[in-house]
C-alpha cells in the first residue's frame, strides 16, 4: 500500500500507457506489436546503461563514462565471441568488460579521488582511442543470438510479443530493472547504498565502510553496461562498428537524470523514448517531421525537466563528492 | 563532518586549474597548513603545473612504444617517422599547424570556463554550430568581397557557438543546471539539428554526401607558406586570454567565482551574469574555431566529421596545459604534431592511426590522476575539488 | 564572557545540579597520554581523562581547544598519533565506529549524522539492519523507534523524513539512534549550540535522568551555565592540552572561565557614551524567507543611528542570518523596506549595498568573507577591485593593491608572512582581522558586524572589540549580530531581541538585565 503511494506517479502512468497501448492494439495488433518491440528494442542498451548509473550514483559516484563502458563491452563481447565462436563467452567478456571498466572509474575516483567528471571524460576518451585502434574488420558471429520465449508469459497479447519473445540480454535487462529497484529500496544493501551516495559520513559512523562499499558498488554496477554492450554488438546487430554506441551512453545519462535515479522510472523513461523513435519511423512520410528532431528529443527533454523540475527532480546529495574518512570536520 | 545539505566548499581551486600563474607561493602560516618544502623540492612543486604533463606525456609515448612493439615495429623508427613528418617537412609542419588552431581555440573554451569552476565538455557542440553558422553567413553573403565574407562568417561562427554555450551558463545560472549535463545534452542536439541542416535547407544541392554550400573561393583561406592564417589569430587569442585572466578585473571576477562562489557573490560579483559570459566567450572561441575549420580547411563546407573530435581533443589540451591558456600552445603543438604525423604513421609502418587517440587518451589519464603528481611530490599537492558537484538540480 | 554575566548564570541554574555525593566506583573510560597532531597543528597534547559510570563529565573550551579531536578519537573516527584509550579495562585500540558501537559507546556529533532524505526508522537501523529472508524490516525498525521514544520520553514520528524535522527534533533523533543500541558511554558535542533554552534544559533533563540510569555522558560545550548545571566534573582543555580538572562542586564560573582563557578574562570594553546622530539604517516590517522558503524574518523593524552600537541578541536561528543577507543585497527581501540613509536599498544586490556604505563582516568568513587561495593583497579588496584606484577601468592595478594591503597590514595588525601571502594559511584571528580591515577600509556608514569574534583567538577579540567601538566613535552606525549574549552585552549601545523574525524588545545597552534577555530570546514575552 504504501509503496503504492510513493510510487503513484509512476505506476499511475504505467496503467495509462498500459491501457492506451492495449487500445492502440485493439485498433491495429501488427503495428502495435511492431512499434512496441521497436521501442523496447531501442530501449534496451538505454535501460542496461541507465541501471549503471543509478548503483554509481545512488552510491555517490558520478557516471558520466557510460558510454565508453559500453563501447569496450562492445567491443570485448564481439571480438571475444568472434575468436572463440562462442555467444555465451561473447556475453560474459562483455559482462567482465563493462565490470572491469566500472573497477577503472571506482579505482580512480573513490581510491585514486581523481574528480569524477575527469574521470568519466577519460573512459569515454580511453574507450574510443582503446577500440579503434584494436578494431579489426571482417570478423563475424558464428550463429545470431537465440530469441527465447518465456513460458506463458510469451503468450499474453502484445506484452508477451514485445517483452517476452526476444534475447537473452534483452531478457537480462527486464529481469534486472526490479530487481536493482527491489534491492536499491527493499535490503540492507539498498539502504546503505543509498546513505554513502545521500550523506556518507553518517553511514561512516555507522559502521559502514563506505570507501569499500562504493568500490563494490560501482565496480559491480559495470555489469549493466557491459551488457549494454554486449547487446548492441551481438543481440541487435552481429557486428561491431568504431564509435558504434553513438552517443547512447549519453543517452542512458539523460534517461537516468529523467527517471529521477530511480529503476522502475528509468525503464519507464527509456521506453517512452523507445516509442517516440519508433512512432517517427512509423510517421516517416506520413507528416513532415524530420527524423533528426525526433532523434534529438530526449536530449531535449532531459534539458527541459532539468531546467523545468530543478529542485524536484533530485540527485543523490553525495554524488561527486569524493569520500576521505576523517575529513571535513 | 560536513553537512550534506552545505555547498561543498568551492575554496579550492578547480582540478588542474592549480593556477601558478595567479597564485603566489605559498607561506609559512602561523598555525595550519604545513610549511612549503624548499630547495629542489620546492622548485618542483612551483613547476608542477609544467613537470605533471611533461611526465604524462612522457609515460604516454612509453606505454605507445609497447603498443608499437607488440605489432612488430620499431617504436623509435615509428616516432622518429611521425615526428619527422610533424615538424620536419613543409606539409607536415602546415598540417600541425592547421591542426593546432582548433586545438588551441577549443582547449582556451574549456579553459576559461574551468578557471570560473565549470567544466564545458561542450567544445564539441559549440564548434559544429559555429561551423554551421560561419556556412549559412558565408552562403547568405556569396556575393560580398572575399574578406568581407571572411569576417561575417567568422562573426557568426563566434556568435553561433557563444550563442550555443550561453544556453549551458543560463541553464546553469537561473536553473541550476549542471553543465556537464546540459553540454552533454547540447552537443547532441546540435548534432541534430545540424544533420537536419545539411540534409536539408542548407544542403548543397550539387553533392550527394550530405554537406553545406562551399566557402566562396575568394573568402577561403590561403596560408602563409606553411603558416595557416588561423594560427596567428590561435596564438594572439591564447595570449589575450592569459592577459585577461591575469590582469582584468573581468579575469578577477571569473577567479574569484572559480575558487570561492560565495565569497563572489558577498563581494558584488553577479554570478550568474558572469556564469553565462563565461560560457559565452569560451563558446565563442569554439564556434570561431568552427568558422575556421570551414574558411581553411578543404573542402571549405560543413561536412559529416568536419568537427572530428577537436572538440573533446579541447578538453585534454586543458588540462594537459593545467587550465592556464598559455599552457594550451605547447599542448596543441604536441597533438596537433600527433595527429597530423598519423597517416604518415600509417604509411610507414602500418601502424592504425588510431593509435594517437590511444596516445592522448594515456595521457589524459595520467595527467589528470591526481596520484600522479602525488608520487611525484608526496604531500604537498594540491587537492581536487568536485566539479562534479550540485549534480542534477 | 565577561565575569559579572557568567556570575549571574551560576546563580540562575535551570535544572539542579546532581547529586555528587555519591563516587563513581568503576572506571569506565581511561584516556592516557594521547595525542594527536594534523601537519604542524598539536590538536591534542598528552591527555589523561577519565569517566566513571553513571558518571557526567564536561569538556570545556574555546573554539579549537581540542575538544572535538578528543572525543572523535573515543569514538574511533580518528587514530591517536600517541597514547591509549581504554575502555572498560580493554585497552586494545579502537578501530572504527563500528568497534566503537560495539565496545559501548554511543555519539551524537555536532552535525548531525542522520541521511535528510531517509525516514527516521531508516536512519535508526542504518548500520545495524535487520533484514528477514533479504529484506529490510523496516516494521521492526518502527516499533524500535516507538519503544526508545516511550522509554527515554523523547517523541518522535518513525515516517517522518529526517529533513522535514525542526532541528530539535533531529537531536532527538540522534540520542535515540545512539541509546538503539546498548551505551555505556555517550559522547554528546556541542549538542546545545543549535537548541533554543527550552530544548537546552530539556536535554540536560534527560541527560541526567539517563546518568542516574548508570550511562556515563561525555559532553563538549563551551557554555559554563551547562557545565555547572549537569556536569559532574570538568576537564578545561586549552590549545590542544587539558589545562584543568575539576568537580564542579568546587568551581564556579568565574574560575572556569579563567581556566578557558588562561588569564582573568576582562572582556568589558572600555568604551565612552555613545553620541547618536541621525538614523542611518532604517528597516521597516521586513519579510525575508530562508532557503526553505520560510518567512525566517517576519515583520522586523529597527532603526541604526550614526554613532551608536545596536547588537542584535537571540538564539541562532530566529532569522538572524537572513536578516543579515537582506541587508547586504545578499538575499532579496519578500516584502518591507530598508532604507539607507533615506536611499531604498531593498532591492539592491551586494555591489550596491557596498556602494551605498554598507561594511558587512560576515558570519561566515571561510564561505563569504574570503577566498582561500587568494592572496592577502586581493582579499583586502574582495569587493573594491574594480574601483579606483584599484583599477584603471578594464585593467587593474596591483601596485595600488599592495599599497592598500601593506597599510592595513599595519594598521590592523595582521600577523602574517607577508601581503602576498594566501588567506587560508593564516590562523582564524588573523583571516577575521583581514575580514574586518577590508570592511572598515573604506570607511562605511554603515557597518554590520555578524558574529564577529566566532572562532576567534582572546587576543584578536578585544582588538577586533576596539576597533568596532572605535568605527563607532568615528560616526558609523553598528548593527552588531550575535549569539554571544555577552558580546552584545558588553559592545551594545542599544539592545533589539529577535526572536521568530521579530523584534520583540528593545532596550539599552547600559544596565540590560541578562536575565531577562535571556527570556525574551527564549520567546517568552
Amino acid at each position: 500500500m504504501e509503496w503504492l503511494k510513493r510510487n503513484q506517479i509512476t505506476v499511475g502512468a504505467g496503467l495509462v500507457i498500459l491501457v492506451a497501448a492495449y487500445v492502440f492494439y485493439a485498433v491495429n495488433s501488427n503495428v502495435a506489436t511492431s512499434m512496441f518491440s521497436g521501442a523496447w528494442f531501442f530501449a534496451v542498451p538505454l535501460v542496461l546503461g541507465a541501471l549503471t548509473g543509478v548503483v554509481g550514483e545512488r552510491s555517490g559516484v558520478v557516471n558520466i563514462g557510460i558510454e565508453g563502458q559500453m563501447l569496450v563491452a562492445a567491443f570485448a563481447a564481439f571480438f571475444s565471441a568472434a575468436a572463440t565462436g562462442s555467444l555465451i563467452v561473447g556475453v560474459l567478456v562483455g559482462m567482465l568488460a563493462g565490470i572491469a571498466m566500472g573497477a577503472f572509474l571506482a579505482l580512480t575516483t573513490v581510491k585514486g579521488l581523481m574528480d569524477q567528471i575527469i574521470a568519466g571524460v577519460v573512459i569515454n576518451i580511453v574507450a574510443t582511442g582503446l577500440t579503434s585502434f584494436f578494431y579489426r574488420p571482417g570478423k563475424v558471429l558464428s550463429a545470431n543470438m537465440p530469441q527465447w520465449e518465456v513460458p506463458l508469459l510469451s503468450k499474453i497479447p502484445l506484452i508477451g510479443d514485445v517483452f517476452f519473445q526476444s534475447g537473452p540480454i534483452a531478457l537480462f535487462a527486464l529481469v534486472s530493472v526490479p530487481v536493482v529497484h527491489f534491492a536499491l529500496f527493499r535490503t540492507r544493501w539498498g539502504l546503505r547504498t543509498r546513505s554513502i551516495g545521500e550523506y556518507p559520513s553518517a553511514a561512516d559512523t555507522a559502521g559502514i565502510d563506505v570507501i569499500r562499499m562504493r568500490l563494490v558498488n560501482v565496480t559491480i554496477g559495470g555489469i549493466f553496461a557491459g551488457a549494454a554492450g554486449a547487446y548492441l554488438s551481438m543481440e541487435a546487430t552481429g557486428g561491431f562498428e568504431r564509435g558504434m554506441t553513438a552517443g547512447r551512453g549519453f543517452l542512458a545519462l539523460a534517461i537516468l537524470i529523467f527517471g529521477g535515479w530511480r529503476p522502475l522510472r528509468v525503464f519507464a523513461a527509456a521506453l517512452f523514448f523507445g516509442f517516440t523513435n519508433a512512432l517517427a519511423s512509423q510517421l516517416q512520410g506520413v507528416i513532415s517531421i524530420p527524423q533528426q528532431f525526433i532523434t534529438l528529443l530526449p536530449y531535449l527533454l532531459t534539458l527541459i525537466v532539468l531546467a523545468v523540475a530543478a529542485g524536484r527532480v533530485r540527485a543523490p546529495a553525495a554524488v561527486g563528492q569524493p569520500f576521505v574518512k576523517g575529513e571535513g570536520s | 563532518m560536513a553537512d550534506p545539505r552545505d555547498e561543498p566548499s568551492d575554496g579550492r581551486p578547480a582540478t588542474g586549474a592549480v593556477a601558478t600563474e595567479t597564485a603566489p607561493p605559498p607561506v609559512v602560516a602561523e598555525r595550519g597548513a604545513p610549511p612549503p618544502p624548499t630547495g629542489v623540492l620546492g622548485l618542483l612543486v612551483r613547476e608542477q603545473s609544467i613537470i605533471v604533463p611533461i611526465v604524462a606525456v612522457i609515460a604516454a609515448l612509453a606505454i605507445g612504444a609497447v603498443l608499437i612493439r607488440a605489432q612488430g615495429v620499431n617504436p623509435m623508427y615509428a616516432y622518429q617517422s611521425l615526428f619527422s613528418y610533424s615538424f620536419g617537412t613543409a606539409d607536415g609542419l602546415r598540417g600541425t599547424f592547421e591542426k593546432m588552431v582548433p586545438l588551441i581555440l577549443c582547449g582556451l573554451a574549456v579553459v576559461i570556463p574551468l578557471r570560473v569552476g565549470l567544466f564545458n565538455i561542450g567544445a564539441q557542440g559549440q564548434l559544429m554550430s559555429g561551423a554551421i553558422c560561419a556556412a549559412a553567413a558565408a552562403h547568405a553573403v556569396r556575393e560580398a568581397p572575399g574578406f568581407l565574407i571572411a569576417i561575417i562568417a567568422m562573426v557568426a561562427g563566434i556568435l553561433g557557438g557563444a550563442m550555443w554555450a550561453s544556453i549551458a551558463g543560463a541553464l546553469k545560472a537561473t536553473r541550476g543546471v549542471h553543465e556537464v549535463i546540459s553540454t552533454i545534452m547540447l552537443n547532441s542536439i546540435a548534432a541534430g539539428l545540424i544533420d537536419y541542416l545539411v540534409n536539408g535547407p542548407l544542403k548543397d544541392p550539387t553533392q550527394s554526401y550530405p554537406s553545406s554550400y562551399p566557402a566562396p573561393e575568394a573568402a577561403q583561406f590561403q596560408p602563409l607558406g606553411f603558416v595557416p592564417i588561423g594560427l596567428p589569430i590561435a596564438l594572439v587569442l591564447a595570449i589575450l586570454v592569459a592577459w585577461m585572466l591575469r590582469r582584468t578585473t573581468l579575469g578577477f571576477q571569473f577567479e574569484t567565482i572559480g575558487r570561492n562562489r560565495h565569497a563572489a557573490s558577498y563581494a558584488g560579483i553577479k554570478l550568474g551574469g558572469m556564469i553565462v559570459l563565461a560560457m559565452a566567450v569560451a563558446g565563442g572561441l569554439a564556434g570561431l574555431s568552427g568558422s575556421i575549420e570551414y574558411l581553411e580547411i578543404d573542402p571549405y563546407r560543413y561536412q559529416d566529421g568536419i568537427a572530428g573530435s577537436l572538440g573533446f581533443d579541447g578538453i585534454t589540451i586543458a588540462l594537459l596545459a593545467r587550465s592556464t591558456p598559455l599552457g594550451t600552445i605547447p599542448a596543441a603543438l604536441l597533438v596537433g604534431a600527433l595527429r597530423a604525423g598519423s597517416s604518415t604513421l600509417m604509411f610507414n609502418t602500418g601502424i592504425q592511426p588510431e593509435i594517437v587517440d590511444m596516445l592522448l587518451a594515456i595521457t589524459l589519464l595520467l595527467v589528470s590522476l591526481p596520484i600522479i603528481a602525488k608520487l611525484i611530490f608526496r604531500r604537498h599537492t594540491a587537492k581536487s575539488s568536485a566539479l562534479a558537484s550540485s549534480w542534477g538540480s | 564572557m565577561s565575569q559579572e554575566a557568567t556570575q549571574d548564570t551560576t546563580r540562575d541554574r535551570p535544572v539542579e545540579a546532581t547529586d555528587r555525593s555519591a563516587a563513581p566506583a568503576e572506571r569506565l573510560l581511561d584516556i592516557e597520554g594521547l595525542s594527536k597532531s594534523f601537519g604542524t597543528v598539536r590538536a591534542n597534547r598528552d591527555i589523561n581523562l577519565h569517566v566513571g559510570r553513571g558518571e557526567i563529565v564536561a569538556l570545556l573550551g574555546e573554539n579549537g581547544a581540542g575538544k572535538s579531536t578528543l572525543v572523535k578519537q573515543i569514538f574511533g573516527l580518528i587514530k591517536p598519533d600517541h597514547g591509549t584509550i581504554t575502555i572498560k579495562g580493554d585497552a586494545s585500540p579502537i578501530k572504527d565506529p563500528k568497534d566503537a558501537i560495539r565496545r559501548g559507546i554511543g555519539m551524537v556529533h555536532q552535525h548531525f549524522q542522520l541521511v535528510p532524505v531517509m525516514t527516521v526508522a531508516e536512519n535508526m537501523i542504518l548500520g545495524h539492519e535487520t533484514t528477514s529472508r533479504g529484506v529490510l524490516d523496516i516494521e521492526g525498525a518502527r516499533q524500535l523507534v516507538r519503544e526508545l521514544s516511550d522509554k527515554h520520553g523523547l517523541k518522535v514520528d518513525p515516517d517522518v523524513e529526517v529533513e522535514d524535522l525542526p532541528v530539535g527534533t533531529q537531536q532527538r533523533v540522534e540520542i535515540l539512534k545512539a541509546l538503539s543500541r546498548r551505551v555505556d558511554l555517550l559522547i554528546l558535542d556541542e549538542p546545545t549550540a543549535v537548541l533554543t533554552p527550552q530544548e537546552t534544559d530539556e536535554l540536560l533533563t534527560v541527560m541526567k535522568e539517563l546518568a542516574a540510569g548508570g550511562t556515563s555522558i561525555v559532553f563538549i560545550t563551551h557554555k559554563l551555565r551547562e557545565v555547572l548545571a549537569v556536569a559532574d566534573r570538568v576537564y578545561v582543555l586549552r590549545q590542544g592540552g587539558v589545562v584543568g580538572e575539576v568537580a564542579t562542586a568546587d568551581t564556579d564560573a568565574r574560575g572556569l572561565a579563567t581556566m578557558m582563557v588562561g588569564r582573568d578574562v576582562v572582556l568589558r570594553v572600555d568604551k565612552e557614551e555613545a553620541t547618536p546622530g541621525d538614523d542611518v539604517l532604517s528597516i521597516r516590517d521586513l519579510v525575508v524567507l530562508d532557503d526553505r522558503q520560510l518567512r525566517a524574518v517576519d515583520g522586523f523593524s529597527l532603526d541604526v543611528r550614526a554613532g551608536e552600537i545596536v547588537g542584535v541578541a537571540g538564539v541562532e536561528g530566529n532569522g538572524q542570518r537572513e536578516l543579515v543577507e537582506a541587508i547586504a543585497g545578499m538575499r532579496p527581501p519578500q516584502s518591507g523596506r530598508i532604507d539607507l540613509l533615506g536611499k531604498d536599498i531593498t532591492k539592491a544586490n551586494p555591489h550596491d549595498t557596498h556602494v551605498a556604505g554598507v561594511g558587512h563582516i560576515p558570519e561566515d568568513r571561510e564561505r563569504h568573507g574570503l577566498v582561500a587561495s587568494y592572496s592577502l593583497a586581493d582579499n583586502l579588496v574582495l569587493n573594491r577591485f574594480s574601483e579606483k584606484p584599484f583599477a584603471n577601468g578594464f585593467v587593474r592595478d596591483f601596485d595600488e593593491v599592495r599599497k592598500n594591503a601593506e597599510a592595513l597590514f599595519t594598521e590592523f595588525d595582521i600577523r602574517a608572512a607577508g601581503v602576498q601571502a594566501m588567506a587560508g594559511s593564516l590562523s582564524g584571528g588573523n583571516k577575521q582581522k583581514v575580514v574586518v580591515a577590508r570592511e572598515m577600509s573604506f570607511r562605511p556608514k554603515l557597518l554590520m558586524a555578524a558574529q564577529p569574534t566566532r572562532g576567534v583567538d582572546v587576543g584578536s577579540i578585544e582588538f577586533i572589540h576596539r576597533r568596532i567601538v572605535a568605527a563607532r566613535d568615528a560616526g558609523a552606525a553598528v548593527l552588531l549580530v550575535s549569539a554571544e549574549l555577552d558580546e552584545v552585552l558588553s559592545l551594545a549601545d542599544r539592545i533589539a531581541v529577535i526572536h521568530g523574525g521579530k523584534v520583540v524588545a528593545e532596550m539599552p545597552g547600559k544596565d540590560a538585565d541578562r536575565t531577562e534577555i535571556g527570556r525574551l530570546m527564549a520567546g517568552d514575552h
